[in-house]
């Protein structure tokens, strides 16, 4: 116990020392004058300009079209594995409801995935296919982020800056060069990296055991450092050749932390207000710790059901305890409550455990940390829904004292916030009504593992996990069938593009106004107060929001398991 | 790789208030070309290239841990495999299932497949989860001769999220440590020594669990001359 606390704060503070490294890192990047070699071949393959000046709606365009072009490039390579080369183990090709699903699960940065990878994808197609738009949802995430943070710096500007620019700079200066070295790093623990697709053993025991092989190392480091959490295999990072050692269970922890935490002290430095950023992160922080301690608590407490049923789960020198089903001997309870809570807290959907086994608060707190969607939140977009809230904070607050509220010297004014608002409806509305509208319809009965409450999580679940763009799932739950395949697929568009565009039009707007000065009435943003306040909206307007659909699901089980009440 | 839309946007400043009044303009073909050169970098180039070097650095590890035994690969370092017999270690309840070799459209259960990882993904108060672990803590109590009721190591009678899981807890193992010695003839002593030194500690003193690599014990078990008169049960 104490030992699992202390790994706890140890993993935060070298976050931390991380975040600060990163985020100089990330503003010399989004603002050095200078162009890397790789860049301008970039700029000069693309046949773009980089001195170019873009306003929010051609930058917003140039992102989301870049998008749909790299979508239908990713949709071609699933719909045409059968005619590409590495593929020894002869899959067949996506059916193109499952490929429009794959294609804007990847492209969306959510990474859901309604195949099993190790007996459908081949090689060429988890590089060419999924490892390349892994790439691009995260890139395009992060650049957004530095548009919409240059954005907050500027007045009296219609210029956010150059999507390519930023893209390329993410690109080259960020993910290629970590994904490398991380990758060499997570082989040397034992990841295959490979263009073999499978290895037999004949067992002690004399069986034949198949192995699916491939290139894993290279797709785990994009996969966390770009909070994708898409797998190779279809058990994620519980495999053990996607997360073998304890050492890369905390490499994949870092990773997933890394960009969003930077990204608030980028906003810092490239602001001039440092202790902005610092209040961003605690914000980020505190929610953090919170859910942290409640999944961790609820799993190592354990299932009473299972202790009724025979089963030791006392924590001792010799086991873990808790409630093991669904986890893994290597990392426990402790390495799988961090994990549970960084993957849904920054949004890549990694999974190191199943969720669907995880104890009913304990399946709380992923859900509850991908509605409220800004606990660190995804590469780039995490700080983003967080200066929504900021935004709407200040707002609140103004009505409160009777005055005009301003956020970073810009007064708010009611485009900001119809937009804001528009951002902040747009994720319960897909979430509440798509899980309606699959309530409503007749075969949802037929993909669920599980019934009663648990059921409606595994359904509500899928749509949380599709609009946050986590991509985790309560994974018994069926998805592939043209409907949820359909609809879940809308869930991310709608999720990813109507949170993100919205924000990047409020940000334009910020940057046409002229700063105000600083005065009396000014409520000032980079406090501790601040920071208690815009945790307490983010929890408010998201608990009003989603309360009564997670009391159907895990709630209900909560009481259902401590009464003793088995669902059939 | 020069191309005329960089020369056109540059120099000439008369264009600039043109293609700033269609936001459009000039995004369509930076856009196409984009998502092309962002897959040959991303999905060829950084893969092939992180495959050429770990090969050559990592050789092992990059071909999937691979354990060899007089010459034929009987196994992954990081991959579980089924045990049955008497004489070794048991590793962990696996859900992986296979295709049904009579009818392929089915599947049934087949433990640590490792060409489709699976887990439960039972809930906590499904009925058949509880029904699972029931039947496993009896079958374990008289596999490894425990009193009727005894309390039995939660990932003993848990299936791991893998289904692919090689390792168990100590007090697992430490419960199966008697079964086994008995079994192969061994004294007990011997077989704890092997059981520690095949106890993989939590790395760095803090992260991860304490946890014994089942494939590695029971080929250490195996490597132990029986005892005179002994039969090797092992295989049994």
């Amino acid at each position: 116990m104490g030992l699992n606390l202390l790994e706890f704060a140890l993993v935060l503070a070298v976050m931390t020392g991380l975040a600060i490294a990163m985020g100089r890192w990330l503003a010399h990047a989004f603002t050095d004058p200078r162009h890397w070699a790789p860049e301008r071949w970039s700029y000069r393959a693309l046949g773009v300009d980089p001195a170019e000046t873009m306003g929010w709606a051609r930058y917003g365009l140039a992102l989301l079209l870049s998008n749909a072009a790299m979508m239908g490039l990713g949709y071609l390579v699933l719909r045409l594995q059968g005619w590409l080369p590495l593929n020894d183990l002869g899959n067949a090709a996506q059916a193109p409801d499952l490929a429009f699903n794959t294609a804007a699960s990847f492209i969306t940065n959510t990474n859901w995935q309604a195949y099993a990878g190790e007996s459908s994808l081949s090689n060429a197609t988890q590089m060419g296919a999924i490892t390349f738009l892994m790439f691009c949802g995260a890139t395009a995430g992060v650049a957004a982020a530095g548009g919409f943070v240059r954005a907050l710096a500027r007045a009296d500007s219609q210029d956010i800056g150059n999507y390519w620019v930023d893209f390329m700079r993410m690109l080259w200066r960020v993910m290629l060069p970590l994904c490398f070295v991380m990758a060499l790093v997570y082989v040397w623990q034992g990841m295959p990296q490979t263009l073999t697709s499978q290895a037999t053993a004949t067992t002690l025991e004399g069986a034949r055991q198949q192995i699916i092989l491939g290139p894993v190392a290279s797709f785990e480091t994009i996969k966390h450092i770009g909070t994708n959490g898409g797998g190779f295999f279809s058990m994620n990072a519980a495999h053990p050749f996607e997360n073998p050692t304890p050492l890369t269970n905390l490499l994949h922890i870092l990773s997933m932390l890394l960009i969003p935490s930077a990204l608030t002290v980028a906003l810092g430095h490239m602001l001039l207000k440092r202790r902005q950023g610092w209040v961003f992160f605690g914000a980020f922080l505190i929610m953090f710790v919170g859910f942290l301690a409640l999944v961790y608590g609820a799993e190592q407490a354990g299932n009473p059901l299972l202790t009724q049923a025979g089963a030791d789960q006392r924590l001792s020198a010799t086991q873990p305890g808790g409630n093991m089903e669904g986890k893994e001997m290597r990392f426990g309870i402790a390495d799988t409550a961090l994990f549970v809570t960084t993957t849904t807290a920054a949004t890549t959907g990694s999974v190191n455990a199943m969720h669907d086994s995880l104890t009913p608060l304990g399946g709380f707190v992923p859900l509850a940390q991908m509605m409220l969607n800004c606990v660190f939140g995804g590469d780039g977009v995490g700080l983003i829904n967080l200066i929504q809230y900021a935004i709407l904070t200040v707002f609140l607050a103004g009505m409160m004292i009777g005055r005009t509220p301003e956020f970073l010297g810009k007064k708010i004014e009611a485009r900001e916030i119809k937009l804001v608002m528009l951002s902040v409806l747009a994720h319960p509305a897909s979430i509440l009504g798509f899980t309606a509208l699959a309530m409503l319809w007749p075969d949802t009965g037929a993909s669920l593992a599980n019934r009663g409450p648990h059921g409606f999580s595994e359904v509500l679940y899928a749509y949380t996990s599709g609009t946050a763009n986590n991509g985790s799932a309560f994974a018994g739950f069926n998805a592939n069938t043209p409907f949820f395949n359909t609809t879940i697929g809308l869930a991310m568009l709608a999720g990813r593009y109507l949170t993100l565009l919205p924000m990047l039009a409020v940000a334009g707007s910020l940057a046409a106004k002229k700063t105000v000065a600083v005065g009396p009435g000014t409520f000032p943003t980079a406090t501790p107060l601040f920071m208690g306040l815009l945790v307490f909206v983010v929890l408010v307007v998201g608990g009003l929001t989603f309360l009564p659909a997670l009391a159907l699901g895990p709630l209900v089980e909560q009481l259902q398991m401590t009464a003793g009440q088995l669902t059939p | 790789m020069s191309t005329p839309t960089m020369n056109t946007l540059t120099p000439t400043a008369p264009l600039a208030p043109a293609a700033a009044a269609s936001p459009l303009a000039g995004l369509l073909g930076p856009c196409l070309r984009g998502a092309v050169f962002v897959a040959l970098v991303t999905g060829l180039a950084y893969p092939l290239l992180t495959t050429g070097v770990a090969q050559l650095v990592l050789p092992r590890q990059a071909s999937g841990s691979l354990i060899e035994h007089g010459g034929a690969v009987v196994g992954s370092a990081l991959i579980g495999q089924a045990f049955s017999g008497a004489g070794y270690f048991h590793p962990r309840p696996s859900a992986t299932v296979g295709p049904d070799p009579q009818d392929a459209s089915k599947s049934l259960a087949v433990p640590y497949n490792a060409g489709a990882s699976g887990g439960s993904n039972q809930g906590p108060t499904n009925q058949g989860l509880i029904d699972s672990v029931t039947e496993r803590a009896a079958a374990y109590r008289q596999t490894n001769g425990l009193a009727a009721g005894a309390a039995v190591p939660v990932d003993a009678v848990t299936a791991s999220a893998s289904g692919l899981d090689p390792h168990i807890s100590v007090a697992n193992a430490q419960a199966q440590a008697a079964r086994v010695a008995r079994s192969r003839g061994l004294d007990p002593a011997q077989v704890q020594r092997l059981l520690a030194a095949h106890t993989e500690p939590r790395v760095l003193g803090v992260l991860g669990e304490p946890r014994v690599h089942v494939l590695r014990l029971n080929m250490a078990l195996d490597a132990v001359p029986a005892p005179a008169g002994q039969a090797p049960a092992a295989l049994k």
